[in-house]
């Protein structure tokens, strides 16, 4: 069942190429990129019970990260995505363990990692080096040299290799012993403690990973886009969409996140055929949070396993 | 150092305001021991009534403001008995999400009314200025600062005072001792969401001669109003209101010194230190 499903989901993602369509293209692509974030909150949120308010804080650091190595310092993106990676994961890292430490946990760490995107947020509009409120424009050269492509297939496969990086990541804490630990501590941080597992370390380290993909998403986002400025990088709506794909799906869940974007993007999709509105689909994305809370607080991915129980 | 002394008082005056938003904030955590994510959200729907009143009913705000506060604790009632105690279960990650929710819907649902511009209203006293001393003081602040301490000292005369406020402290210390006296606190949890929210709406009218609403006014307002709590110390009647006039203060200082677009940080920063290095605020217990 479980082979039946995977192999279903990959002749999915599979279907754009084949069809050429760039509508659907564009479509698989922004789904894919949705996936590949709500993966990486999923690591730290859904994995490690680490529930983010300000995820945006690691994307906007990614994707400045490659901006600006370009735009100022005329470096090759293919030097930024890795820097872009380092920076978000130490970033994660650096947060992880000040935070930990003091000890906050629950409603206090969702909201400092809020104030931590608004506060890059801001200084991403007063700085010049980021090109304050009016942001900054990567020079279009197309070719895998500058890792820009106009082929939107060539975007959309760069961008299904990140999901599959993600998931793999998320895989290996269902096997490993890392992935034990941090489960143990999302469960009961005492008893985690009690037998020996290191909390503040094993958390920071969960931040970081999911600040280090998250980043690499936002270095994507920036070479696909061309643009970027303060709202589109650290706005509190980029962070709760990372938040609800991985929600919607199933926090905890491998599967979830890939999940929780196909449908919230299928929900958006044709309701913006009907209605027009800026906000409507937004608004109804609450709608299916509170929903999801409510009936099916695992998520959606978790609807077969509990059929079987 | 004029122009320092007229910033301070400025702050001071805007604190008051933000003194009676966190006093809901603190009233819904002392109590439900709850983080309402919706506070900010539902402030800018106060605001949103209040414009509305205004500017298409020719009501003024002060004028509106017993309307409004009593339209907002029906909402917080209908919104805490209807949506979070029945998505939350009780479970702290179900109503933060749940808190959170309500945030998206209302955020987006202003977006979807009144569309992404930014309102302002324009009261008979929006521009009369009061000479003070060396200072030149706008009258809808002073109007606005002087109103929220007065309903803070309300509020507080209330908790203290009335059985209502016996009750709800008793329910905020000890809510299985609370039900062994006859008190229900699943009703106490829905009056203390309710009047939380019900300071949104008396805040709403307060601000808005003196401020612009807009859709996303709400993020604005979410994180300055948890600063307040924290500063002052989660839960803490006394704290919401020192608080209230030390980030207005803040803010409004910090503007000053370092510019329109970076003065805001003021406020993340202030959150983040106090949160790592004394998560007990100014007058909070001890954990």
């Amino acid at each position: 069942m479980n082979r039946l499903l995977l192999a279903a989901i990959v002749l999915v993602a599979l279907l754009p190429f084949a069809s050429g369509s760039s509508f659907l293209l564009n479509l698989a692509t922004l789904t894919a990129l949705s996936a590949v974030l709500g993966q990486a909150w999923n690591i730290a949120g859904g994995f490690g019970g680490l529930t983010s308010f300000g995820h945006a804080a690691f994307f906007g650091l990614g994707a400045y990260a490659a901006a600006i190595l370009q735009t100022k310092l005329g470096w090759n993106p293919w030097i930024g995505l890795p820097a872009a990676a380092l920076l978000g994961a130490a970033a994660g890292g650096v947060i992880g363990f000040c935070v930990f430490r003091a000890g906050l946990r629950g409603s206090y760490f969702a909201l400092v990692t809020l104030a931590f995107a608004e506060g890059f947020r801001i200084l991403a509009t007063s700085l010049d080096f980021t090109g304050g409120g009016s942001g900054l424009f990567v020079k279009l050269q197309p070719g895998l040299a500058h890792f820009q492509f106009t082929d939107r297939r060539v975007s959309y496969a760069i961008t299904l290799t990140l999901l599959a990086i993600a998931t793999f990541a998320a895989w290996r804490l269902t096997k490993g012993r890392f992935g034990a630990q941090l489960m143990a501590v999302r469960e009961n941080e005492d008893a985690a403690r009690a037998l020996g597992v290191r909390v503040v370390r094993t958390k920071a380290l969960a931040l970081a990973l999911s600040g280090g993909l998250t980043a690499l998403a936002g270095v994507l986002y920036v070479q696909t886009s061309l643009y970027l400025d303060p709202n589109i990088a650290f706005s509190p709506e980029r962070s709760v969409e990372m938040l609800l794909v991985a929600m919607v799906g199933g926090a905890g869940t491998v599967a979830g996140p890939i999940l929780g974007a196909i449908v919230l993007h299928l929900i958006a999709d044709t309701t913006r055929t009907y209605i027009e509105t800026p906000g409507f689909a937004p608004m109804l994305y609450g709608v299916v949070l509170l929903v999801i809370v409510a009936v099916l607080p695992g998520g959606l991915a978790r609807i077969r396993r509990r059929a079987r129980a | 150092m004029e122009l320092l002394l007229a910033s301070v008082v400025g702050g001071l005056l805007t604190g008051g305001v933000y003194a009676l938003v966190a006093l809901g904030l603190t009233l819904i955590y002392g109590v439900l021991h709850i983080v309402n994510f919706a506070h900010g959200s539902l402030l800018m729907v106060a605001m949103f009534g209040a414009w509305f009143l205004s500017a298409r009913l020719g009501l003024d705000p002060l004028a509106a403001l017993p309307l409004l506060t009593m339209a907002m604790f029906a909402i917080g009632w209908v919104l805490y008995s209807q949506v979070i105690h029945r998505v939350g279960r009780g479970r702290d990650e179900g109503i933060l999400l749940a808190t959170l929710g309500i945030a998206v819907v209302l955020d987006n649902a202003a977006l979807v009314l009144f569309t992404g511009d930014t309102r302002t209203i324009e009261t008979a006293y929006s521009f009369e200025m009061i000479q003070m001393g060396p200072l030149l003081l706008p009258m809808a602040k002073l109007i606005a600062f002087a109103c929220a301490m007065l309903l803070a000292a309300c509020l507080w005369a209330f908790m203290a005072l009335t059985d209502t406020g016996r009750a709800i402290r008793a329910v905020a210390h000890e809510p299985e001792g609370a039900r062994l006296v006859g008190i229900r606190p699943g009703r106490i949890f829905a009056l203390a969401y309710a009047i939380g929210t019900a300071c949104l709406g008396a805040a709403g009218c307060l601000l808005l001669p003196s401020f612009y609403v807009s859709p996303q006014v709400g993020h604005v307002f979410v994180l300055t109003a948890f600063t307040v709590v924290v500063l002052g110390g989660m839960g803490s009647f006394p704290g919401a209101v020192v608080g209230g006039l030390l980030v207005g203060i803040t803010e409004n200082v910090g503007g000053l010194y370092l510019g329109e677009s970076l003065g805001p940080i003021c406020v993340p920063l202030v959150f983040i230190a106090i949160l790592l290095l004394r998560p007990t605020g100014l007058f909070g217990a001890r954990r």
